[in-house]
């Protein structure tokens, strides 16, 4: 187990494109295990991806179990070769990031998701999410595409004027 | 040490200010902090950050020309604090109905006597000169339960203004 080093914005390397994951074994269990170690290490964080430290693969942790009011979640959850299938409604809700130190701004998330993924294991999983947890897998598939939540963030006063449909000009191709 | 000025300019609305008061600063090698440009009631407003400058009176002096140019308000004032002091709000508060006077006095009074500190206010007027619309939402820090605050807020819903108060939880990933 190692807390890993976590790459900062501008840094190119988070900007790119992960790959998926085929293999999994033993190498790629402990992989996580750091990535979940330094997930804890620093100041709250309730998920982390892989080219954040520098492994460009499509791995992601989340766990939305432990937020101050409680939220409707699915756990602790580490999400192999994550993809949203479905999308619904949309929220706008304020986000930080481990990769980018203080700084927090407002984004428009999806409501709901579908979520396709595989486990450690490689069996594959499907999850119906919503608010808080739905916005933390998609602020973490964003970084597997070499996007950050600085991509998305709206003026603040942008929610004044709830235009429906200004959610689908930000909405990611997929 | 802490170099830091506050400079504020206010004026009429036209395209081009912020890149000739940006240029201006940078060409006399003055560098920018955090920066909030807003329209109010069709003025131009903003306040920026600047450092690097030697006193208040060489930002004047580089902005000398712009000023004129574009027919600006400009003041100038030594600032305490810096860089990196970002505080994420827990709270936000926002409201809407018929616009009529004291609607900021009585709420933002409310909040503050419930021990809420704001950290950012953005109150605007919708609708028509003949309906006008109170629009405002208030992003603070606060210790105390939100139904504590529901509750410091609730004779003004009963007075038609529609209040609500949400959690803000920031999403660290």
């Amino acid at each position: 187990m190692a807390v890993l080093e976590i790459l900062k914005a501008p840094d190119p390397r988070l900007r790119q494109p992960a790959s998926e994951v085929t293999t999994f074994d033993d190498e790629l269990r402990a992989f996580v295990d750091d990535l979940e170690e330094t997930r804890l290490h620093g100041p709250g964080a309730v998920g982390i991806a892989a080219p954040q430290v520098d492994r460009l693969q499509r791995v992601v942790i989340v766990d939305c179990s432990h937020t101050r009011k409680p939220v409707p979640n699915h756990g602790h959850l580490v999400l192999i070769n994550p993809e949203i299938t479905e999308w619904e409604g949309h929220e706008i809700g304020r986000e930080g990031c481990l990769s980018v130190p203080d700084y927090t701004g407002n984004v428009f998330r999806a409501s709901r998701i579908r979520l396709t993924a595989q486990d450690l294991e490689g069996r594959h999983q499907e999850f119906d999410m919503e608010g808080y947890e739905a916005r933390a897998v998609q602020h973490e598939i964003d970084h597997l595409d070499g996007l950050l939540f600085l991509d998305r963030v709206v003026s603040r006063r942008t929610d004044l004027f709830q235009r429906k449909t200004y959610r689908k000009a930000g909405e990611p191709a997929g | 040490m802490n170099d830091w000025y506050m400079l504020t300019l206010v004026g009429e609305d036209r395209p081009g200010i912020v890149a000739a008061v940006t240029q201006a600063l940078y060409e006399q090698g003055m560098t920018l902090g955090e920066a909030s440009m807003l329209r109010l009631g069709g003025n131009f407003t903003v306040m920026i950050m600047v450092g690097g400058a030697e006193d208040a009176g060489q930002i004047r002096q580089a902005l000398a020309g712009v000023v004129e140019r574009f027919g600006l308000r400009m003041h100038v004032d030594p600032m305490a604090g810096g860089l990196h002091q970002h505080l994420a709000p827990n709270v936000l508060v926002r409201v809407v109905g018929a616009d009529r006077a004291g609607i900021v006095a009585q709420v933002t009074g409310r909040l503050a006597a419930a021990g809420m500190n704001i950290l950012d206010l953005d109150s605007d007027v919708a609708g028509t000169a003949e309906q006008p619309i109170y629009v405002m939402q208030i992003a603070g820090i606060s210790e105390t339960p939100l139904e504590q605050l529901e509750e410091a807020l609730q004779d003004l819903t009963q007075s038609g203004v529609d209040v609500t108060i949400e959690p803000v939880e920031t999403l660290v990933g």
